[in-house]
C-alpha cells in the first residue's frame, strides 16, 4: 500500500503544479491580454470608483467633474453644461463605455500618466488624489452663442485658431445630454442610449467631425487653390467666359449655374459670386492630378488626428479617369466631394495661417490637484496646403467674397474677415440644401486668428445666397464675439 | 519529549497563522475606509480564541497527533474569513456572512473537538462501517427525498428541515470514507485475486466487485439526479483510489478510469447542463456575456491581480458571481496575486502532505485507507475547484475547504482533520509503547 500511497502524493502533487502552472498564465503571460481584453470592464470600473479630474473651458467654466454619488461607484460623472459640450466632453458611462474627451484623456483624467503619479515621492506617502484637471482652449462664450445662433436648426459650427489649431468652440444638433448616459442607473442609460441610437438624426455622433456633408461652393477655395498652385491660372488670367453653364467634355450634360444666371471672369471674380460653370472648367484646366494632390494637402482621405474619438475621414475622389464630367463636378464640390465642417475649417485655417494646417485639438494643458501644469499640448503642423505666396492670394480672394460677394453678412466692422458661401443642393422637390460658410478673421495687420466652418442641414430653396443668408450670420456672431473679446 | 515539542511547534504555528490573518483583516479595512478597525482587538482574540481551543483540545486529547495540519486549517478559515467579510460589505445588499461564517468556524471548531473527544480510537469506526455506510448513502440521497431536498442554484444537494439547511453531501464523504476503507481492508485480498479475464484486464469474483459498482451507480446518480458533477467526480476518485491502494493492483485505477470516462462521455451526450459546462470550459470566450461570464470574469481577476495582487479590497472580485463560495479562490488571486493564490495551493499541498505522511506512518491498514481516504477527500477537493476556477478543467461547483463560505462544508471539513489527528495520535501512542 506504502507504493501506492506515494504515487498518489505524486500525483497530487503534478495536479497542483498544472494549476501553479495555470496561475502563471493567468497572472503574468496572459496578463496583458486578459486586461485588454474587449469584454473586460475592471479598468473602467476601477475608475469609475476613483476621483476622476474635471474639463474646464478656457474661460473657466468646468463642463464636467465628478460628485459624491451615494452609491456602489462612490462618485457620479456631471456635466454641468448638459448638452452643451457634448460634442467635445463626450460622455462617461460605465455600461456605454466612453467618448470625446473623457476618452482620448482618460489616463490623464483618472491619474494614470506617469507625470501625475510620480511627480513627487512624496506623494506616496501623503494620501491625495493624483488625478488630472484638463485645461481646454474652447471658450464657453463662443460655444454659446454658437450654440443659440444655431438654435434648433440641424448643423454645426467648428471655430478653430489657426495660428496653433486650438478648437474655440465646436457645435453639433442635434446631440445628446451626456448626464443622461453617464446615469448610473444603466436602465435608464440604456434606454436612452437605445433612443439616440434609433433617431434618423444621429444625435449620438457629433457633426462636427463624425459626419460627413457635401460641400458645395465652399469646395471651390480648394479648386483655387489647386488652379493657382498648379500654375493653370493666376489671379489675372484666364478670364472665363460669361455663361449660364459649363458642358465638360465627355458629356452634353451641361453644369448649370443657380437660377440659370451668367457669370464670368478672372479667379476674384468668379469667386465673390461663386460661379458654378467657371469653377467647373477650372478644375478640368486644373486637372486631375493636381486636384487631387491639393484636396489632400489641405486633408481630404486623411484622418485628421484631433484629440478626440474617432473623426470621420473626409473624401475626395482619387478616380476620374476618363471621367471629366465627375472631375468638374467634384471641383464644386458635389459628386463623391464629402466633408466633415472640421475639414472645412481646417480649409479656411490653411489659407489664414499661410498655407500651414496645425493639428486640430481641443486640450490646452493639464493640472495636477494642486492647480500645478504637469502638461501643455504643444502645437504641431499637420499639413501643409500651400506656400505662402498662394495663402495671401486665396485671402485676397476670400476677402472680396465679404466685401462684395455673397458673404457680406460675415463683416466684423473694424477686422479683417473673409470667407466663402456654400449651398449643397440636396436633389429633393421641393428643392432643399445644406447652407454652408467657412472663412477666417483677425485684428487688421496681424495675422487672423480665428477660422471657423458653418454649415445648417436641409435649408429650403437652392440659391447661391442661401450659405450667405443662413449660415453666415451664425460665423459672423462667433467671429465679433472672439475679435472684440480676446481669449484669457 | 517528542509530544511537547510537536505541541509547542502547533502552538507557535498558530500564532504565526494569526498574525497573518489578524494582518489581512487590518489591511482590508485600511483599504476600505483608511481606519484601524474598532474591532481589531476583539477579532484577535476570537480567532486566537478559537484555534486555542482546537489546540487545547488536540493536548488533551490527542497529545501526540500531527502538529502542522491544525494551524495550516486555521489560516486557510482567517485568509476565507477575511476575504468573505470583504466581499460580503462591498455589497449593495449585505447578507451578514461575517456573523455567520465566525459561527459557522465556531461550529466547526466544536466539531472537531467533539470528534476527538467521541472517537477515542478510529479502529472502533470499523465495527460500525455497515450502519456508517448505509448513513452515508442515505445522507448523499437525501436531497432527492422530496419536501426535504431543496434546489439551489439548479443543483439538488440541499436539505432543509426547519429553518436549517446544509449539504449532507459534505458529510456523506467523510461516512463513505470511513466505509469505503474498512470494507476494503476485508475484502482486499479476495478483490486482488483474479477470477475472471477479459483480454488484458484481470477481474476477481464478481460477487466482490458488487459493492464497487454499486458505489459507481451512486456516484452517476448524485450527477444526474442532483446535478452535482463536483461531488459525484471526488466520491469516483475516492473510490477508485482507496479500491487501488488496497489492492495494489493497477487493474482497478484501469478499470476506474474506463468507467470514469465512459462515465463522462454519457453525461456529456445527455444532460445539457454537462455539455454547456464543458463548451465553457473549451472556449468560454463566444457566451463571454453569458454563461460563460463567470469564468471569464475569474480570468480577469486572476490577470488584474497580476504577481502580487491588487491588495484586499483594492480589487472588484465582486464581479464574479459567487465569489465567497466556490471562486473565493479566484478573489484570493486578484486580491493577494499569484503569491496569494500559490499560498493558497501549498497550505493544501502541506495537508494533502500531512495527511499522506499520517497514512504512511501507521501500520493498521484499516487506519492508513482512512487516512489515504481522506487526504484524497481535501485533496481532490480543493484541486477541483481551483481546477474549475482557473479553466484547468469543466467547472464543478464545489467549496473550497475551509476557505469558501458555507457551514456543512466548514464543520465536515474540521471532522475530516480531528479523524486525521486521531489516527496520528493512535500511531504514535502505539509507536511509543502506551497501548490504547
Amino acid at each position: 500500500m506504502t507504493r501506492q500511497i506515494r504515487i498518489l502524493g505524486t500525483a497530487l502533487m503534478v495536479c497542483f503544479a498544472l494549476l501553479f502552472a495555470q496561475l502563471n498564465r493567468l497572472t503574468v503571460f496572459q496578463a496583458s491580454a486578459l486586461n485588454n481584453n474587449a469584454n473586460n470592464t475592471r479598468a473602467i470600473l476601477r475608475d469609475f470608483s476613483r476621483p476622476r479630474g474635471t474639463v474646464t473651458t478656457a474661460d473657466g467654466v468646468i463642463i464636467a467633474r465628478s460628485v459624491p454619488s451615494g452609491d456602489r461607484f462612490e462618485l457620479q460623472r456631471e456635466y454641468p453644461e448638459g448638452p452643451l459640450f457634448s460634442a467635445i466632453t463626450g460622455y462617461y458611462s460605465f455600461t456605454l463605455g466612453s467618448a470625446g474627451v473623457e476618452r482620448t484623456y482618460n489616463d490623464e483624467l483618472a491619474g494614470r500618466t506617469l507625470d501625475l503619479t510620480f511627480r513627487d515621492l512624496r506623494d506616496l506617502f501623503v494620501e491625495k488624489d493624483r488625478t488630472g484637471d484638463l485645461s481646454l482652449a474652447v471658450r464657453a462664450d463662443l460655444q454659446r452663442i454658437a450654440a443659440d445662433t444655431l438654435g434648433d436648426r440641424k448643423g454645426s459650427v467648428v471655430a478653430i485658431d489657426p495660428r496653433n489649431g486650438e478648437i474655440l468652440a465646436m457645435v453639433s444638433f442635434p446631440t445628446y445630454d451626456p448626464n443622461q448616459l453617464a446615469d448610473h442607473d444603466t436602465a435608464a442609460a440604456a434606454a436612452v442610449s437605445a433612443a439616440l441610437d434609433a433617431s434618423p438624426d444621429k444625435p449620438r455622433l457629433s457633426r462636427a467631425y463624425q459626419e460627413r456633408f457635401f460641400p458645395g461652393s465652399t469646395f471651390k477655395v480648394v479648386t483655387a487653390t489647386a488652379a493657382l498652385t498648379s500654375g493653370a491660372i493666376s489671379t489675372d488670367e484666364p478670364s472665363y467666359p460669361v455663361s449660364t453653364s459649363f458642358t465638360p467634355p465627355g458629356t452634353n450634360r451641361p453644369l448649370q449655374n443657380f437660377g440659370g444666371s451668367s457669370c464670368g471672369g478672372t479667379l476674384f471674380q468668379v469667386l465673390r459670386v461663386s460661379c458654378n460653370s467657371a469653377f467647373a472648367q477650372m478644375g478640368v484646366d486644373t486637372g486631375a492630378d493636381a486636384m487631387i494632390d491639393t484636396a489632400e494637402r489641405f486633408g481630404f482621405n486623411k484622418s485628421v488626428p484631433i484629440d478626440l474619438t474617432r473623426p470621420a475621414r473626409s473624401n475626395f475622389p482619387t478616380d476620374f479617369e476618363r471621367n471629366v464630367p465627375a472631375l468638374a463636378q467634384s471641383a464644386i464640390g458635389q459628386n463623391d466631394v464629402s466633408a466633415t465642417p472640421l475639414q472645412m475649417a481646417l480649409v479656411a485655417a490653411a489659407v489664414a495661417n499661410d498655407g500651414e494646417i496645425m493639428v486640430p485639438h481641443v486640450l490646452r494643458t493639464v493640472r495636477d490637484t494642486d492647480g500645478n501644469i504637469v502638461d501643455t499640448y504643444n502645437p504641431k503642423r499637420w499639413l501643409t496646403a500651400m506656400d505662402r505666396g498662394t495663402a495671401a492670394l486665396m485671402r485676397d480672394a476670400m476677402l472680396g467674397v465679404v466685401e462684395q460677394g455673397t458673404a457680406t453678412r460675415l463683416k466684423v466692422p473694424g477686422f479683417v474677415v473673409g470667407g466663402k458661401t456654400g449651398t449643397a443642393q440636396l436633389g429633393t422637390d421641393p428643392p432643399r440644401s445644406h447652407a454652408w460658410i467657412i472663412g477666417y478673421g483677425g485684428p487688421a495687420g496681424e495675422p487672423p486668428s480665428i477660422a471657423i466652418a458653418v454649415i445648417v442641414e436641409g435649408q429650403d430653396g437652392a440659391s447661391e445666397q442661401t450659405g450667405g443668408r443662413v449660415a453666415a450670420p451664425i460665423a459672423q456672431a462667433v467671429l465679433a464675439a472672439y475679435l472684440t473679446t480676446p481669449s484669457p | 519529549m517528542l509530544r511537547a515539542v510537536r505541541r509547542n511547534t502547533e502552538l507557535g504555528l498558530i500564532v504565526l497563522g494569526t498574525l497573518i490573518t489578524v494582518g489581512a483583516y487590518l489591511l482590508a479595512s485600511l483599504a476600505r475606509d483608511a481606519s484601524i478597525p474598532g474591532n481589531l482587538g476583539a477579532f484577535l482574540a476570537i480567532v486566537l480564541g478559537l484555534q486555542l481551543a482546537a489546540h487545547v483540545a488536540v493536548r488533551r486529547l490527542a497529545p501526540d497527533a500531527d502538529g502542522t495540519i491544525v494551524p495550516i486549517a486555521g489560516l486557510l478559515n482567517g485568509i476565507g474569513y477575511v476575504f468573505i467579510v470583504r466581499l460580503d460589505e462591498a455589497k449593495a445588499s449585505p447578507k451578514g456572512l461575517a456573523g455567520l461564517q465566525s459561527g459557522w468556524i465556531a461550529l466547526g471548531i466544536l466539531a472537531f473537538i467533539a470528534t476527538l473527544l467521541i472517537v477515542r480510537r478510529v479502529r472502533d469506526l470499523e465495527r460500525y462501517r455497515w450502519t456508517i455506510g448505509m448513513a452515508g448513502i442515505v445522507l448523499l440521497l437525501l436531497p432527492l427525498v422530496p419536501g426535504v431536498g431543496k434546489t439551489i442554484n439548479g443543483a439538488k444537494i440541499w436539505v432543509g428541515i426547519g429553518p436549517v439547511s446544509f449539504q449532507p453531501g459534505e458529510f456523506a464523504k467523510i461516512l463513505l470514507a470511513i466505509f469505503f476503507a474498512s470494507y476494503l481492508v476485508e475484502k482486499r485480498e479476495l478483490l486482488a485475486v483474479s477470477r475472471h479475464r477479459i483480454g488484458p484486464i484481470h477481474l476477481p469474483d464478481l460477487k466482490h466487485l458488487g459493492p464497487v459498482l454499486l458505489a459507481w451507480a451512486v456516484s452517476l446518480v448524485v450527477m444526474v439526479s442532483e446535478k452535482d458533477l463536483g461531488s459525484s467526480l471526488l466520491f469516483f476518485a475516492l473510490f477508485v483510489a482507496l479500491l487501488w491502494v488496497s489492492t495494489e493492483r493497477a487493474t482497478y485505477l484501469v478499470v476506474g478510469l474506463f468507467l470514469f470516462g465512459a462515465g463522462s462521455v454519457f453525461a456529456h451526450s445527455q444532460f445539457t447542463h454537462v455539455q454547456q459546462r464543458v463548451d465553457i470550459w473549451l472556449d468560454p470566450w463566444p457566451v463571454a456575456k453569458g454563461d460563460g461570464y463567470q469564468i471569464v470574469e475569474s480570468a480577469f481577476a486572476f490577470s488584474s491581480g497580476g504577481v502580487t495582487g491588487t491588495g484586499i479590497n483594492l480589487g472588484s472580485p465582486n464581479r464574479i458571481p459567487y465569489a465567497e463560495t466556490d471562486f473565493i479562490f479566484a478573489a484570493i488571486g486578484e486580491e493577494l496575486g499569484l503569491v496569494g493564490a500559490t499560498g493558497v495551493l501549498v497550505a493544501f499541498l502541506l495537508i494533502i502532505g500531512a495527511g499522506l505522511r499520517i497514512a504512511l506512518r501507521t501500520q493498521v491498514p484499516f487506519e492508513r485507507l482512512l487516512a489515504t481516504g481522506l487526504t484524497v477527500l481535501i485533496g481532490v477537493q480543493s484541486f477541483i475547484i481551483m481546477a474549475g476556477v482557473i479553466r484547468v478543467l469543466p467547472l464543478t461547483g464545489v467549496t473550497l475547504p475551509f476557505v469558501s463560505y458555507g457551514g456543512s462544508s466548514l464543520i465536515s471539513n474540521y471532522i475530516l482533520i480531528a479523524l486525521l489527528l486521531r489516527i496520528s495520535d493512535d500511531t504514535v501512542q502505539r509507536e511509543e509503547g502506551r497501548t490504547r
